[in-house]
């Protein structure tokens, strides 16, 4: 018996000893320090370490030129994320990412609300947050890198669809997952964009979720097509489920009786554009948002901007950009990618 | 009795040395590990399948073993999900999740203990089941807005520590656990049952009844790891813990409690727990991915199995040399 009192002695001390170094010394993970600002004009941005957090790893969407924004400041890039994309999922790596002491995390959020506590557990040690692509709750991250107007994005896809179908027809959207923050921003705006007496003759027959699942956005696609023999047109707001659908339309033979348009890369549509599947789509360029994430993590890591209204910071190659309400930096307007244009692209 | 004891005290002592050489080689190899920062969000990272862990101990030291606990964390965090976004106050969310958990674990109880099924068998398919129910529930939906009270209290510590508050929901309940299985009428029926189920039987335990009270607690304590967990990650989704079951099985075995039944403590679970999480998040910390983590964690399953049964091989070869009575010849049988 004294034996095993012992033991749990033993344990206990361990436990202790854990205790006491936990109260020790704090990584400060500081920067390169001040670094500036004030004055006029914004002061060039200096490196950091900066990690950048995706909603999954394996997506090519999110292979940026953040690593070239590291190279061009000097400062440390390192790429880490779940292999699917969910929120549970992310927050082991905040937290990761906060006990490594990094100076800054950049991430797109798979979900507005889950992360909230980890980042802002991640800020009170010390690290700066930066959101792009995706975004949080505006108090959990100092600035938001977003790719282009929300309102634009939404409204421009039913217009492009619009033009496709004449503007008649039942039409349904193949959006990523049922809580992705952006997809239902953009619905949102796509509804009401809907709701204009130009599209009376446009009817939305379903809002279906792929979550951003190659297989399930193919399904979901076929599904549509089957419970819906009148479908003129799809929209899929989403680079994993243009593609899906893409496949999907051209595996059924059905070129030229259902439109598809959404937001895809260059790269994954070249082959549907060039067969005629798919007419026009539309995106950004996702390698200079995480360009442009970079310069902005940095820029907060050494305390050159803080994310408040009116501030300004040097993004490289892309200029000077200024910081919006809610801390908001805005990449630019979407690029309309059709058979003209698509072989100038490649991402 | 005494030279079991001494034994197991060498398990535990193995551990113990296991987790002062990962500390040791964790502080060398990466600066970060030994803040207090990550310590903090490591024990965090640790509680659901710590929790898990404690019910699933009582189960697996009476010859039994439940691999539904995953599920039924996903189940309870997909009810806790769904009903508050019907909005639903949160305690009755939560009361509701518990229900179903201890009602998981019936299913389970009434299956083996009544049917007289394998354990194995019928909780690989409530592994599926309960699982499956989950998705019912709450469908491809993810509910992630919660009273802030309840998200805080997933990543609050104790004021003026670096201790996380669920960390002491894990001790309260390992201190109750270690109580029913050391000190206690029932865990004394526990190893008899895990031992050898037709002498207790004989002997007047109510093998049945209690089998099914060591389901029913393995299930409400299992959603209350999904309660916890649906703190901590803000996040009611069905597919919350997807696989937790391998570390949790893991930890027991690795704990020193016998897949065969009738051995096992619970310091020795909570010894291996730490160990467990140690590694994880030291290979965290040096960026290897998940996916490969679980080679890790696989291999250390298969060696603490083939490491307890060694230890127990000589354990019964120094049994015979010595005239050590009848009680060590008895315990190291081993149930079924």
């Amino acid at each position: 018996m004294t034996k095993r009192i012992s033991s749990v002695l033993v344990a206990l001390l361990l436990a202790l000893a854990l205790g006491v170094t936990a109260c020790g010394d704090d990584d400060d993970g500081g920067g390169n320090g001040g670094g500036g600002g004030g004055g006029g004009g914004a002061a060039e941005t200096q490196g950091a370490n900066v990690a950048f957090l995706p909603k999954q790893v394996d997506n090519p969407y999110f292979d940026t030129a953040a690593e070239a924004a590291a190279r061009q400041l000097g400062g440390e890039f390192k790429q880490v994320g779940p292999s699917e994309a969910s929120a549970p999922a992310q927050v082991p790596f905040i937290n990761t990412l906060t006990s490594q002491g990094v100076d800054a995390i950049a991430v797109s959020a798979n979900d507005p609300n889950a992360l909230n506590q980890a980042l802002k557990r991640a800020d009170q040690a010390g690290v700066k947050i930066v959101t792009y692509d995706s975004d949080v709750a505006p108090e959990a991250r100092a600035v938001f890198v977003n790719q282009a107007d929300t309102e634009q994005i939404g409204r421009s896809q039913v217009q492009i669809l619009g033009e496709q179908i004449s503007y008649k027809g039942e039409i349904a959207i193949l959006s990523a997952a049922s809580t992705a923050t952006n997809q239902n921003a953009w619905i949102e705006f796509m509804k009401d964009e809907l709701s204009k007496s130009k599209y009376k003759d446009m009817k939305l027959v379903k809002v279906a979720y792929g979550n951003d699942d190659d297989q399930k956005s193919f399904q979901e696609t076929l599904g549509l097509i089957q419970a819906y023999p009148n479908l003129k047109g799809i929209i899929s707001p989403t680079t994993v489920g243009i593609a899906a659908a893409a496949r999907a339309l051209d595996s059924e033979g059905l070129k030229g009786k259902i439109a598809l348009t959404g937001l895809g890369t260059p790269n994954q549509m070249r082959k549907y554009v060039k067969n005629g599947t798919v007419e026009e789509f539309a995106l950004w360029d996702p390698e200079k948002l995480g360009y442009l994430a970079y310069y902005a993590a940095a820029a907060l890591a050494n305390d050159q901007i803080t994310g408040e209204e009116g501030e300004t910071f040097k993004a490289g190659d892309l200029g000077e950009k200024r910081i919006e309400k809610d801390g908001v930096v805005i990449l630019g307007p979407p690029t309309r990618f059709n058979k003209e244009n698509i072989d100038d692209f490649d991402f | 009795m005494k030279l079991r004891l001494s034994l197991l005290f060498q398990w535990e002592t193995l551990l113990v040395l296991l987790i002062i050489v990962t500390i040791l080689i964790g502080s060398s190899v990466s600066g970060a590990f030994l803040t207090g920062q990550n310590v903090s969000l490591a024990t965090a990272d640790l509680v659901e399948k710590a929790i898990m862990a404690l019910g699933l101990t009582l189960v697996i030291v009476a010859g039994e073993i439940d691999l539904s606990v995953a599920s039924v964390l996903g189940l309870s965090s997909a009810i806790v999900g769904a009903l508050v976004d019907t909005g639903a106050p949160l305690g009755v969310a939560i009361a509701a999740a518990l229900v179903a958990g201890a009602l998981c674990g019936l299913f389970n109880g009434l299956l083996v203990a009544n049917l007289g099924l394998p354990s194995l068998v019928v909780t690989l398919g409530t592994l599926a089941l309960f699982r499956g129910l989950a998705y019912v529930v709450l469908g491809d939906r993810a509910v992630s807005e919660f009273p802030l009270g309840f998200t805080d209290f997933g990543f609050a510590t104790v004021p003026g520590t670096l201790i996380p508050w669920t960390a002491v929901v894990f001790a309260v309940l390992a201190v109750i656990t270690f109580v029913v299985l050391h000190r206690s009428w029932i865990g004394r029926d526990v190893y008899a049952i895990g031992n050898n189920e037709h002498a207790a039987r004989f002997s007047g335990v109510e093998v049945g009844r209690l089998k099914i009270g060591l389901f029913v607690s393995s299930g409400t304590l299992a959603a209350l790891a999904g309660v916890v967990f649906t703190a901590r990650f803000a996040s009611a989704r069905p597919d919350n813990a997807l696989g937790f079951e391998l570390d949790v099985v893991t930890a027991v075995l690795l704990g020193g409690v016998s897949i065969f039944g009738g051995r096992g403590t619970v310091v020795g679970v909570v010894l291996a727990l730490l160990l467990i999480g140690a590694l994880r998040n030291l290979l965290n910390l040096e960026d290897v991915a998940a996916e490969k983590q679980s080679i890790v964690i696989g291999t250390l399953l298969i060696v603490s199995v083939i490491a307890t049964n060694a230890l127990r091989g000589m354990q019964e070869r120094t049994a015979r040399r010595r005239p050590a009575g009848p009680q060590a010849e008895a315990s190291t049988e081993g149930g079924g």
